[in-house]
């Protein structure tokens, strides 16, 4: 279970990644974040973000056009 | 499934933008590159010259012409529509296309810029505002948001050459 949940459903770009990038900011390193999406960009961004950020996606699925990510905080 | 390519810990970029346009289109694409870049880590100056002032009044009033502007088509009724410039011209029409492009935003949850704005000043985006400019068209720094540097040429050019990448919007 991700020790945070984020609702970023029916938000477009860059407003999924902006939360995000607010949600870890108040994580401590090694802690869980899941993002729920809804814009099929956000697919190319968030693996973006996490390779230029040091974070990782450690999981990501899609049902139904709402994306899954999870992402671990680097540290 | 998992993304195998990771940093360990990437070098602070840092990125520049002029803004030099204050409608409410061409406000976008300097706030969302501003705000993700400085999500993704990089260190952002954003200077803001001629019509780009626009953008740091506290009071934004922005607006989108689709006169003189044959790339705007709006979805409408299932097809993509434009409209001749002698329409676009008649007093109020212009209202009526930003009121119209707002409500697009809003039903496709697209940020407004006054949060982008937001966001960029939470995110330590820097905001610099052209000394010439503003005295040239009278703008007072009072009228503007803060924090706000004021600069010249030679303030920009300084950044910019610390700068990794450079845009002018």
């Amino acid at each position: 279970m991700a020790d945070q949940v984020l609702d970023a459903k029916g938000l477009n770009c860059p407003l999924p990644i902006l939360k995000a990038k607010k949600a870890l900011k108040s994580m401590d390193g090694g802690q869980t974040l899941e993002i729920l999406s809804t814009d099929p960009g956000s697919v190319a961004d968030f693996a973006a973000f996490c390779r230029t950020t040091g974070n990782k996606l450690v999981e990501q699925s899609d049902t139904d056009g709402v994306w899954t990510y999870l992402i671990r905080k680097a540290g | 499934m998992s993304n195998g390519a990771e940093m360990s810990s990437p070098d602070t970029n840092t990125m520049s933008i002029i803004v030099t346009k204050g409608s409410l289109d061409w406000a976008y694409p300097p706030f969302i590159l501003g705000t993700t870049a400085a999500a993704m880590g990089l260190e952002v100056t954003m200077f803001f010259t001629f019509y780009g002032l626009n953008l740091l009044m506290k009071d934004l009033k922005l607006q989108v012409s689709s006169l003189g502007n044959p790339a705007m088509k709006m979805p409408m009724m299932g097809m993509h529509m434009g409209m001749p410039n002698i329409v676009s011209a008649i007093p109020g029409v212009d209202a009526g296309a930003t009121a119209m492009m707002k409500n697009l935003m809003k039903k496709k949850g697209i940020a407004s810029v006054q949060d982008l704005r937001e966001l960029a000043v939470e995110a330590d985006v820097r905001m610099i505002a052209c000394q010439m400019t503003m005295d040239m068209f009278e703008y007072g720094k009072e009228d503007m948001i803060e924090p706000l540097e004021i600069g010249g040429a030679a303030t920009y050019i300084e950044v910019a050459t610390q700068s990794h990448i450079n845009l002018f919007i």
